[in-house]
């Protein structure tokens, strides 16, 4: 019988001479990752080799990193966040706090998808002003037949923003200020004619996008490490509501537009608690 | 009105048409008292009507059902399936490795990408069919673009078991007669005569019913997400039932590394002084 495995370019392993379901050394790309990586790499330098194959740059690694702390945690009034505080709030398990975090971060609203978009713009547009500001005049229309919903705004930018924030601009000024960051820079010098363009300032998934283009990575790889980028913040948030307790978390209220109920004089609200 | 004041209008409550419940009183599900409304509908009827506002005749809430139950596979080698098995063997939770390949089955090759793509096809080729267009021609051209018509053809298997009993459950309740599902088969010929030699799918049929139905490409979405999930329990329950790590073990052999040979990272990547 013909053997089925797995191709890949990206690991490597050798079997223990008495057990071949576990490997005695694990090459990456090439590198011995327990033999070498282990005491010689940063994670960072690790994350940039699993998705580019290569060791980064000094610089790219200072510009990986830089975006990973930028993006670790986007604080509890974002709706990954949010969602994964939905889920520590009820003693949900700790995987679906972040799978939580994952669907909710997803999106082409704020999400990875609005990352893989605006990099895909960034592909089809490059530093061409004038594409850039034709491209941002019109409203993205979604392709009906795509299980994404339509986002109402050009990716990259806040849709309700006043003007760009000071986290953007500071992550923007010091990632840009690196050597290998052409894109970071030139979206530094045309901020203001693409949010004229757009009607919209820059949000930080604009610099996100900017900065993974100026790692290398393709747009599909891109979104990834946005979803894994964010993560550490959901989950501290989601192990920190669940101390707090649902008690202590927004439970909202509600104005039913259609209550039947009204109608037989019953309760037309919903308060806080259930 | 600015971003921040629209935001503002939104904070601390969620005005809406589609229900909310009152604690230890009662619940209300899109206009109607939820508790009123489920003793005469079983819970598919109440999934579609949470989902189009509608109902639905008792043929075609016989058919709706039948979609789902003819695609309900306990087969843990499809990758969907194998998720939740996968999660049965590493003792991960029912829930979690349920929701997972839930989520995994909106794939692009089979479940929901090509029940999205199946949907808007039939239903833009129908319209453009009632207005004069020749369906051949509007083949040729999705097959030009798209290099392929979603619902048509498989990734492991050339014909679709699951078509001709639904045809026959179509039958009897005299639902097989619908626009779509006819244009549906007409599309099937014409790939079948040409050299694609494609059959339709069970995506092709389940779209044009929906279609045929009166449900919108979104409101199809809908329904189809738990088309796959009787097939999941099983799937899990048979793994998590055996030892723990004997579903689909993987010995070191089956990795076939096609990456770039062994090199050594200090050779390459000298240590730089971090602030440098």
């Amino acid at each position: 019988m013909t053997q089925e495995s797995i191709h890949t370019r990206i690991w490597q392993e050798e079997a223990e001479p008495d057990n071949a379901f576990a490997a005695r050394s694990c090459h990456c790309h090439g590198y011995d990752v327990y033999g070498e990586l282990l005491a010689h790499a940063s994670w960072i330098d690790y994350l940039y080799l699993l998705f580019r194959g290569e060791a980064p740059t000094a610089q790219q690694t200072k510009l990986l990193e830089g975006l990973a702390i930028a993006l670790a945690n986007p604080g509890p009034r974002d709706p990954s966040v949010h969602a994964a505080m939905c889920g520590g709030v009820g003693g949900s398990t700790s995987a679906s706090c972040l799978m939580a975090a994952l669907a909710v971060g997803a999106g082409a609203s704020g999400g990875a998808r609005e990352v893989f978009n605006a990099m895909q713009d960034w592909q089809a547009r490059g530093t061409d002003l004038a594409l850039w500001q034709s491209g941002l005049s019109v409203k993205p229309v979604g392709d009906p037949a795509d299980v994404w919903p339509a986002a109402g705004h050009p990716a990259g930018f806040d849709p309700y923003g006043v003007r760009c924030t000071t986290p953007v601009l500071q992550t923007l000024t010091h990632l840009a200020a690196l050597d290998c960051a052409p894109s970071l820079a030139w979206l530094q010098a045309n901020r203001a004619a693409l949010e004229t363009a757009g009607g919209l300032p820059l949000a930080m998934i604009g610099v996100a996008a900017a900065a993974l283009r100026d790692l290398g990575f393709s747009p599909e790889q891109g979104e990834m490490l946005l979803l894994l980028l964010r993560l550490p913040g959901a989950a501290v948030h989601a192990l920190e509501q669940k101390d707090y307790g649902h008690k202590n978390f927004p439970f909202f209220r509600v104005e039913l537009e259609n209550d039947p109920g009204l109608v037989q004089g019953k309760s037309e609200r919903v308060e806080t608690s259930t | 009105m600015n971003g921040p004041e629209m935001l503002e209008e939104h904070v601390g409550k969620l005005v809406t048409r589609m229900g909310a419940v009152f604690p230890g009183d009662r619940a209300v599900f899109r206009g109607h008292d939820l508790h009123t409304l489920v003793k005469d509908i079983d819970w598919l009827e109440l999934y579609v009507f949470g989902i189009t506002g509608r109902r639905f005749t008792p043929e075609q809430m016989k058919v709706l059902h039948a979609l789902w139950s003819y695609t309900s596979y306990p087969e843990t080698r499809i990758w969907n399936n194998r998720v939740a098995a996968l999660a049965g063997t590493s003792r991960s939770t029912g829930t979690l490795g349920i929701a997972a390949a839930m989520a995994v089955s909106e794939a692009q090759i089979y479940g929901r990408g090509i029940d999205m793509r199946a949907s808007e096809f039939l239903t833009r080729a129908k319209m453009q069919v009632n207005a004069g267009a020749d369906l051949d021609e509007l083949v040729y051209t999705e097959l030009k673009q798209k290099r392929g018509i979603a619902g048509y053809g498989r990734p492991i298997a050339s014909g679709d078991e699951r078509i001709k009993p639904m045809m026959a459950l179509l039958r009897e309740q005299g639902l097989d007669d619908g626009p779509h599902l006819k244009l549906a088969f007409g599309v099937e010929r014409i790939l079948l005569n040409g050299r694609w030699r494609l059959h339709m799918n069970y995506g092709a049929l389940a779209a044009a019913l929906a279609a045929d139905f009166g449900m919108s490409l979104r409101e199809y979405y809908f329904f189809s997400i738990p088309a796959f999930l009787a097939g999941m329990p099983p799937c899990y329950l048979d793994a998590v039932e055996k030892p723990e790590g004997q579903l689909f073990p993987l010995p070191c052999r089956m990795l076939s590394y096609e990456g770039v040979s062994r090199r050594s990272w200090q050779a390459a990547n000298p240590v730089v002084p971090r602030d440098e």
